[in-house]
């Protein structure tokens, strides 16, 4: 792991928690959405936060993209561990939401749990690559 | 009278409160199916396209994208991920992020786990398992 991929793990970690806040600040304004008028969800878009939160979760998804295409599925989703702690501190303080005790515990124990798994290797199968690059995967799997 | 109309007030509000925790669980349901089957999808897209960040220094980044875009499991993938964005905000309408958010993603991250396994023929080791039953764990508490 150099600087560049825990970058990209920061970035998987930061812009999905932020968007999904923003995301929920902004369906907070537009109200409840009821299944008889689902094209109110068409509609949410023009939000300005919600248009903000899908402009961070542009960024998430090109950091997590970038991660998939050097680490396994089970290694990338854990790098949002610490995204759980931040959707908390969120979602009590700019959001003012009420967030229990069990709650937080809840968080703990999920940041706990995928922090976990941050210790073993990121990469665990060998794909055969389309396009192939200059370096062997074998140099991803050591830690 | 009065009493009547306030334990009619009082049932009324236990309804909304049950109906918006049905629709919340329902919508973080139908996030965990999408998000997973998207996750997967995406990744085995990734895994045949090889480094994305070294490949778009060597070539640019229009031809990472041209490369994604002409990729099948990626276009299935961002379709799945599309469906459960949707499922997000619908969710989000009903019930505050603090319990959509992490029970949502953490209920992917052990539906992933399995998939993972059985789809992507990753080494899911021990560890990986422990880590999938602490987050199951943790969405327990975070839902009581």
């Amino acid at each position: 792991m150099n600087l560049r991929k825990y970058l990209v793990l920061v970035g998987v970690s930061v812009f999905a928690p932020t968007g999904d806040s923003l995301l929920s600040y902004g369906m907070k304004q537009v109200g409840n959405i009821s299944l008889a008028h689902p094209l109110n969800l068409l509609l949410a878009i023009a939000n300005p936060w919600v248009a903000l939160g899908i402009l961070l979760l542009l960024g998430f998804f090109a950091s997590y993209m970038t991660a998939l295409s050097w680490a396994d599925l089970t290694f990338v989703l854990p790098a949002s561990s610490f995204g759980y702690v931040l959707l908390g501190l969120i979602a009590r303080f700019i959001l003012h939401e009420q967030v229990s005790v069990t709650r937080w515990l809840g968080i703990a124990l999920v940041a706990s749990g995928v922090g976990f798994v941050t210790s073993g290797p990121e990469l665990t199968k060998r794909w055969p690559h389309r396009h192939k690059r200059p370096e062997p995967v074998t140099a991803e799997v050591s830690r | 009278m009065e009493h009547a109309f306030a334990v009619l007030q009082l049932k009324g509000l236990h309804v909304i409160r049950h109906l918006s925790n049905l629709h919340a669980w329902l919508a973080i349901f139908a996030v965990v199916i999408t998000s997973s089957s998207g996750d997967m999808l995406v990744s085995r897209a990734m895994k045949q396209i090889g480094d994305l960040g070294e490949m778009r220094r060597r070539r640019g980044l229009i031809f990472v994208a041209l490369l994604a875009l002409r990729n099948k499991y990626f276009l299935l993938g961002v379709g799945c991920m599309t469906l459960s964005f949707y499922s997000l905000l619908y969710g989000l309408s009903w019930n505050n992020v603090s319990l959509i958010g992490p029970a949502a993603a953490s209920l992917s991250f052990v539906a992933n786990a399995i998939g993972a396994k059985f789809f992507l023929h990753e080494k899911v080791d021990h560890r990986r398992w422990t880590a999938a039953l602490l987050v199951g764990a943790g969405v327990i508490l975070m839902a009581l």
